[in-house]
């Protein structure tokens, strides 16, 4: 387990520290893969590798061509350049193109894509030769995913959730040496949706298996992943563990794919920079004009009839409670606070920084 | 959800081809260029073929038989094919759409049974109701004879309307078309969200003002098509407005071709039938206007329903039972009536003869009509491009031409081909003249192909459509290759459709007249063609042996129909 947090990279900002610790082969290495529908770049040069065993993520707004990364890995398209490896091998570059039946990576749809004309079991062996094992491993697998007894089901009679663990069973029987995940959990709803993640986490864990998943959902990578890549425009602009990620992005548009991120401008000089909150320590020296990134869990509030700051308003939601505050200069910075924080619009607040905080140089 | 109507068919495809879901090339499968280009453009362009054909005949200089026409009777069919589409196309929508909204939205006692029943007049067609409806109103029929029984009258005495006239064609064809407005009409009352009409209640509009003003227009783009449809059926008959001898464009076509033996003069009456259903198309397009009708969210609600009482619900079981009675019970009726009461003098082999000759036909057309809409659908799917979408739907062309000037353009066709490029062969080779394809029953089979070959191509490309790529992609990521996975998986889930499509080819034909007049080889009857020329001789109870042989064949795909439509109820959807 002590080395299931080191990802080889190769290509990423911000994760230079992450250097490979170990020369194992990688289960899956892509480099330099491109693919573009007309004049769109859907996938523009992407290059990542992954460890076997390891859950990497791909996060990103929809249309950001990761969901075309991973039918280019699947071998359901042909990528316009770059090269594919599965465990070393080539499957796919200018001159080979494995096609997906031999690639032996599995997949789960978006829709699940159940066959509508098989039963339960019989969707699960699908990918399974024919012969006395196949019923003892539809068996187990059925098992494994908590819907033993349930084989002779037709697909529309489950609910989703358990459409959604069929899917996964039918990719994972054939024991694939990759499994490829696309928005596996967009058409559940929101209550269903964390359950379900747990779940899946579990199994993938059991099973052991390398997998890949796209997802717009920014919690569901951080907390199913291993490591997670953000990706705009086919480019990857970061990838890191997720704690590493949430805590020092490279960039402020890495900060605010991974979670709430408010910006003030301020100039740096080594440790510290001075900015419309006065004067705050830095985590990394840096000198110049710099961007500084506040999440709203990052600061402290004060009641203090003669703070900068305003309360703009304030939203509540149980658990905790946001509130906004404009500062003199007209930015605006959100502050997460416990429900039973005294919090009134229009109070008069002073904010300082938990703790160091990251700056990005700004041009 | 496997059987499709051919109303619904046509339906959707009036329905704009080019909403057809374009998916990215497959690679998995084919590619751009491959061979189903050009397997598509061979296709569609030999279907296209007799109509366009046709359609040049506009072009060519006139001969003076056609100035003749022109200035004697040509205005005559103008008018009467005119008034007979407008008739058809006002009565349907009546009919239609009353029945449809009453099914859909009351509920009174027997509407679980209207709500199918209603489709059985499908299974009736034109001339067949058209020489029923003769036999029983004509003067020696036993309306009148029962009529004058009671009352004494002797001829002079009482005035009947003659059934054999303009407004009979008009009342006897909406009677059996109206299932097309239905159909349609039905399904837009389903889908329309019940909580429009609901907002129409809450402020303030009685029943009658929300149907008139909200679901009557909401409806209206299925209202127009399915119209339309019926206005093509009765445009596209021969057999009624010719028994009826109420001259239009089609029975014009036939007296210039086989009376004045002129067929260049008969093709150019056949264009102009063509203008004319292009017209329909048309307007068809217009009426639809530029409004987006489709109100449709996730959460179907059960349609909110009036429930009818004493005097209500009689009138409405009224109104239902009307249609099907005067459009189906009634002439079915008088056609085993007088079935059992004497029949077809050839009852026996030669009555098997003329039945296998018509099942060969069929079986023969359906099969072909499905090997081809699937090589257009899978063509569509794998390579779509400017160039196969354009194909499809010159292939799709001959679902609005009438029988009778796919006679003509496959005749010319037909004619053109033993003349002028197996008549090079065969003086290259020495041989004796002869003709291949002029008269027989490839000829034959190719002129169904023209006419029907979209009904099947629509039905076999919705259910193709309704395999989502994405379970080519499990297959294949599952470790099946293409055959394995055509097999295991396209195959299993597209068996439905094609069996719809062929049953609605196979019935077409069966009950197809004008091209098989025009085209069958010498001496060979179908069932049709004896029905026809019984009823010409005035030999309407011979006749009736072979005509309820084609309304109980008729009746298999209405019968398929009316139980999609009990399973298809909003709440009751497979997957």
């Amino acid at each position: 387990m002590s080395t299931r947090w080191e990802v080889e990279t190769a290509r990423g900002a911000g994760s230079a520290h992450h250097a490979p610790t170990d020369t194992a082969t990688p289960a899956v290495q892509v480099e330099g893969l491109t693919k573009a529908y007309g004049r769109v770049r859907a996938v523009d040069g992407l290059s990542f590798a992954v460890r076997p065993g390891h859950i990497l993520a791909l996060l990103g707004p929809s249309g950001c061509g990761k969901t075309t990364a991973l039918r280019l890995i699947a071998g359901l398209e042909r990528p316009d350049a770059g090269r594919v490896l599965l465990d070393g091998q080539v499957v796919a570059d200018a001159r080979t193109f494995v096609p997906p039946e031999r690639r032996r990576v599995g997949m789960v749809f978006q829709d699940y894509a159940l066959f509508p004309h098989l039963r339960v079991a019989d969707n699960i062996g699908f990918g399974l030769p024919r012969g006395p094992a196949r019923a003892q491993r539809i068996e187990a697998l059925l098992a494994q995913v908590g819907l033993a007894g349930l084989g002779h089901r037709w697909p529309h009679e489950l609910s989703g959730g358990q459409q959604q663990r069929v899917a996964l069973a039918r990719a994972l029987a054939p024991q694939p040496r990759l499994l490829l995940l696309d928005e596996p959990f967009s058409n559940l709803d929101a209550a269903l949706r964390a359950r379900v993640r747990a779940e899946v986490r579990a199994i993938l864990r059991d099973a052991g298996v390398t997998a890949i998943f796209v997802t717009h959902d920014r919690d569901e990578a951080l907390s199913l992943a291993d490591e997670v890549a953000v990706v705009t425009a086919g480019r990857i602009l970061q990838r890191a563990a997720p704690e590493e990620l949430y805590r020092f992005p490279a960039s402020p548009a890495v900060a605010q794919a991974v979670g709430d991120a408010d910006f003030l401008e301020g100039v740096a000089a080594g440790d510290l920079a001075t900015c419309a909150l006065g004067r705050v320590p830095l985590a990394r020296p840096v000198e110049g004009p710099v961007m500084l990134l506040f999440r709203p869990e990052d600061l402290v509030l004060e009641a203090d009839a003669d703070g900068p700051g305003i309360i703009a308003a304030r939203e509540f939601y149980g658990h905790d409670q946001v509130v906004t505050v404009r500062l003199p200069t007209g930015a605006e910075l959100r502050v997460r606070l416990r429900p039973d924080a005294p919090a009134t619009l229009h109070q008069r607040v002073r904010l300082r920084p938990r703790g160091p905080v990251v700056a990005f140089p700004r041009t | 959800m496997t059987a499709l109507s051919r109303a619904g068919d046509r339906g959707r495809l009036l329905d704009a081809r080019a909403g057809l879901r374009g998916w990215r090339g497959n690679v998995l499968l084919g590619r751009p260029g491959g061979l189903w280009p050009l397997a598509s453009t061979l296709i569609a362009g030999g279907l296209a073929l007799p109509i366009l054909t046709v359609l040049a005949s506009l072009v060519q200089p006139r001969d003076p038989l056609w100035d003749h026409l022109a200035r004697t009777v040509l205005p005559v069919y103008l008018t009467n094919t005119l008034a007979l589409a407008v008739g058809v196309g006002l009565g349907t929508l009546l009919l239609g759409t009353g029945t449809a909204w009453l099914v859909t939205m009351c509920r009174f006692p027997g509407r679980g049974l209207f709500e199918w029943a209603l489709l059985l007049p499908m299974a009736m067609p034109t001339y067949l109701i058209a020489y029923a409806y003769t036999d029983l109103l004509q003067f020696s029929g036993p309306v009148q004879s029962t009529l004058r029984a009671w009352t004494g009258w002797s001829r002079q005495d009482y005035w009947f309307p003659q059934i054999r006239s303009l407004g009979g064609a008009i009342f006897v064809m909406a009677l059996v078309l109206y299932p097309y407005v239905y159909l349609l009409a039905r399904a837009a009352f389903l889908q329309q969200s019940g909580c429009l009409l609901e907002v129409s209640r809450t402020l303030g509009r009685g029943p009658w003002r929300t149907f008139l003003t909200v679901a009557l227009p909401l409806a209206r783009p299925a209202l127009v098509a399915g119209a339309a449809l019926a206005v093509m059926e009765a445009l596209a008959d021969y057999g009624a407005v010719q028994y009826f001898a109420v001259d239009t464009l089609s029975t014009g076509i036939y007296r210039t071709w086989f009376g004045m033996n002129s067929l260049a003069t008969a093709t150019q009456l056949a264009a102009w039938l063509v203008l004319m259903v292009f017209g329909v198309l048309v307007l068809e397009r217009l009426g639809r206007g530029r409004a987006r009708y489709y109100y449709t969210t996730a959460a179907l609600r059960p349609l909110p329903t009036y429930a009818l009482r004493r005097l209500a619900a009689l009138l409405a079981m009224l109104g239902c039972a009307l249609p099907v009675t005067l459009g189906f019970v009634v002439p079915a009726g008088a056609f085993a009536m007088m079935t059992r009461r004497g029949g077809d003098p050839l009852w026996g082999p030669a009555f098997l003869q003329l039945a296998s000759n018509t099942f060969l036909l069929a079986v023969l057309a359906a099969a072909l009509a499905v090997l081809l809409a699937l090589v257009l659908a899978y063509s569509l799917r794998l390579a779509p491009s400017p160039v196969t979408h354009l194909t499809t739907r010159l292939a799709a062309l001959g679902y609005a031409v009438p029988g009778a000037v796919i006679a003509v353009g496959v005749l010319i066709v037909a004619g053109w081909l033993d003349n002028v490029a197996l008549g090079a062969l065969r003086s290259a080779l020495g041989l004796p003249p002869g003709l291949v394809f002029s008269g027989t029953l490839a000829a034959l089979v190719f002129a169904y192909l023209v006419r029907y070959l979209t009904g099947s191509f629509t039905t076999v490309e919705a259910s193709l459509t309704r395999i989502r790529p994405s379970l080519d992609e499990a297959a294949r990521t599952l470790g099946h290759g293409t055959p394995s996975m055509l097999w295991r998986v396209h195959l299993p889930l597209l068996r439905g459709g094609l069996l719809t499509a062929a049953l609605l080819v196979f019935v077409d034909v069966m009950k197809e007249l004008p091209a098989t007049l025009a085209i069958r080889p010498f001496n060979f009857d179908t069932l049709a063609i004896r029905v026809y020329r019984l009823a010409t001789d005035e030999r309407l109870a011979e006749a009736s042996t072979a005509a309820l042989a084609i309304v109980a064949v008729g009746l298999l795909p209405v019968l398929a129909l009316s139980m999609a439509i009990a399973r298809a109820r909003p709440g009751a959807r497979d997957t």
